[in-house]
């Protein structure tokens, strides 16, 4: 009988460490009981036995739906459904893989030669003066340098890792004057009676301190939308790098990634190491070179997530470069939609980077009506440029 | 199991017809003497849970509905600072000695019970909903959890109140914000679908007594027709209930009796403009055949 005990106890704290591996919290609370669970139910019935063990460790809507999955292929060794599995991290970076495929792909010749280098002087720039002499790396101008710099020329991997720290670094300011901004908007002129009268016990009922009642500022609320499509592939990366930037210190913020389907991306986006978080992703963005379809992503949007995920403080980033394969027409429509449920909407599309580039794909002009602002964001002065505009919503 | 079973059945004297995970969940609360939290769309009866736990086990059901700026005062318990000021001017006009105003003012009959105190401090038992605990903020929310793990609240001025029963309790969210894993991790979970057609059915019967039987199975199936459609806001039981208490005002005793009339009734079910222009007489004439 011990030995029973022994042996289940055992089995118990495998199926734990499933679980765990699953994505599930579990801890060593749950699994003593579990086991009174199980000598409650006295192995009588699989299906109560099932219930309570998933009353007991699911704590989300996803885990509520995997469980049964995971208890029938545990206990009952009955196999998982191919494609259940969430975690295995991959070896490979995402990030130099992108970026290889762009050095050889269209622009082949240009190599690692600096956008800035080549581009005519558009107003601010002392980086462009002094770039165009100089090799040395680091310091203020190498940085300067790699502002200008299209995200897609940029391939040596020492000049990469730049990139990243920089786009780090750029997401942390933006986040810090965001927040800071919240907290300083503060004051109001309408007299708390109640918290006045609370004070003034201590002396004595004399309101000698007035407490003032201000308006709680609403937080702000930030979504991105994230197209992983094969044609934005070398944008990707630099953008979960810097959404990842952005987002780690959002208390309300969620992340989506689409390309032919919608992924939300939050929880893993929440992983405070860039790259775990990035090789989380990578699985997620598989399945890209199908096409994107905008429209019903953003339609799978709207009805499943949009609920949750917006309020009338909240603001929708969408990175793509709008090319749809889905119809026009239903991109507008569900923008239209996006439209009535945020504050703002804004359409970062790399390619307007470009020089000779016009917004004459179908999808991007049935979006534009609808849109707040729509920038560029292929290197990191426009992205610069953007904070301004967040900090205002 | 016996004690499932038994709640089962004593959840629908209560008039809830609950599913069977929902009575496993219930009954692993007093096993384990954990929260359970419940999520699901709005509408699906979330709330009812508590209500027909309170009637199951006879207990007081304490309701705390949070929002945005919920803080202790308002949760917990807070000095009724106008009596004191008035009890504090009367003495000093009679000339009271200072330290016994002190113990007078901050005594047990100038203190507000707010409901989670006032779950601390009943005697019996008590069934404490604290409902759509994803409107409060995260703040709130650690102080929920250190309520809820020790289920005592010290008050500076009179000491520590330690629960002498302690509460059955309930949370629900809508999901409008995401909550902590500390949160999840102490409370059960169960998540509330909506009812498959015979439960919907049930209900109607349960708590439309007038209805009949091959109607309420009509309007069950009716919606959850209606629910396949592309909606924005998806109806819930709520909205099944006034569905039905309207066919039953109007006179409706076949869904297919009154196209025109069924589609008037439709803005019980449907929220939202969107809504009622995708669902047009047309559908709704389709979808009454197709249930009847």
């Amino acid at each position: 009988m011990a030995a029973a005990g022994e042996l289940l106890r055992r089995r118990m704290a495998g199926f734990a460490a499933a679980l765990r591996e699953h994505g599930f919290a579990v801890g060593l609370r749950e699994s003593a009981d579990a086991l009174a669970v199980i000598a409650a139910a006295g192995l009588r019935g699989r299906l109560v036995l099932r219930a309570g063990l998933r009353a007991l460790f699911a704590s989300r809507q996803a885990d509520w739906r995997l469980f049964d999955d995971l208890f029938d292929a545990y206990w009952l060794g009955r196999h998982l459904r191919a494609g259940v599995r969430i975690t295995p991290p991959l070896p490979q970076r995402q990030g130099s893989r992108s970026f290889a495929a762009a050095e050889a792909g269209e622009d082949g010749g240009d190599g690692p030669i600096l956008r800035s280098e080549r581009r005519p002087d558009d107003g601010t720039g002392e980086g462009d003066d002094a770039a165009p002499g100089r090799h040395e790396r680091g310091g203020a101008a190498a940085s300067e340098r790699l502002g200008r710099t299209d995200f897609r020329h940029v391939a040596d991997p020492a000049e990469q890792e730049r990139l990243a720290a920089l786009v780090a670094r750029l997401a942390a300011r933006m986040r810090a004057r965001l927040t800071r901004r919240q907290e300083i908007a503060r004051g109001g002129p309408r007299i708390d009676l109640r918290r006045t009268l609370h004070r003034s016990v201590g002396r004595g009922g004399v309101p000698v301190d007035l407490v003032r009642r201000r308006r709680r500022p609403k937080p702000l609320k930030l979504v991105v939308l994230l197209d992983a499509s094969g044609s934005m592939g070398p944008y990707t990366a630099v953008f979960v790098r810097f959404i990842h930037g952005v987002l780690s210190g959002f208390r309300q913020a969620a992340a989506f990634l689409f390309h032919t389907r919608l992924a939300d991306i939050t929880e893993a986006l929440q992983d405070r190491e860039p790259q775990r978080a990035l090789d989380r992703l990578s699985l997620i963005a598989e399945g890209v070179g199908g096409g994107t379809r905008i429209g019903d992503c953003l339609a799978t949007f709207n009805r499943w997530h949009a609920a949750r995920a917006l309020n009338s403080r909240s603001a929708v980033i969408i990175v793509s470069d709008g090319y749809d394969t889905g119809e026009a027409p239903r991109l507008g429509r569900e923008m239209a939609a996006l439209r009535r449920r945020c504050r703002r909407i804004a359409w970062l599309n790399p390619m307007m980077g470009w020089r000779d580039y016009a917004p004459v794909a179908a999808g991007m002009r049935a979006a534009l009506p609808h849109l707040d602002l729509f920038a560029p964001a292929h290197d990191l002065e426009s992205l610069e440029a953007l904070e301004p505009y967040l900090a205002r919503l | 199991m016996a004690e499932r079973d038994t709640i089962a059945q004593r959840l629908a004297a209560a008039a809830y017809v609950a599913d069977r995970d929902l009575a496993t969940a219930l009954w692993l609360m007093d096993l384990l003497g954990r929260p359970l939290l419940l999520e699901g769309a709005a509408g699906v009866g979330k709330t009812a849970v508590a209500g027909a736990l309170a009637r199951v086990h006879d207990a007081r059901l304490i309701r705390l509905q949070c929002y945005e700026g919920l803080d202790q005062n308002a949760a917990l318990y807070e000095w009724n600072y106008q009596r004191q000021i008035l009890a504090l001017k009367a003495r000093e006009a009679a000339g009271g000695d200072p330290d016994a105003i002190e113990t007078a003012i901050f005594s047990e009959a100038y203190l507000l019970e707010r409901p989670l105190l006032a779950a601390i401090r009943d005697p019996g038992p008590v069934v404490l909903l604290i409902d759509e605990v994803d409107r409060a903020d995260e703040e709130f929310e650690a102080f929920l959890l250190e309520l809820l793990a020790e289920f005592q609240v010290t008050i500076p001025e009179l000491g520590t109140i330690t629960a002498r029963a302690v509460p059955r309790v309930v949370l629900t969210s809508n999901g409008t914000r995401e909550l902590s894993d500390a949160l999840r991790r102490r409370c059960l979970y169960h998540y509330v679908d909506f009812p498959d057609i015979d439960r919907e059915a049930a209900i109607l019967k349960t708590r439309l007594p007038g209805i009949d039987a091959a109607l309420a199975l009509q309007v069950a199936r009716f919606v959850a027709e209606i629910r396949k459609e592309d909606l924005r806001k998806v109806p819930g039981v709520a909205e099944t209930l006034d569905f039905a208490a309207a066919l039953l005002g109007v006179g409706i005793t076949e869904i297919r009796q009154d196209a025109g009339a069924l589609h008037d009734l439709l803005s019980t079910l449907l929220k939202t403009r969107e809504d009622h222009a995708g669902i047009d007489a047309a559908v709704v004439d389709r979808l009454a055949h197709k249930v009847a």
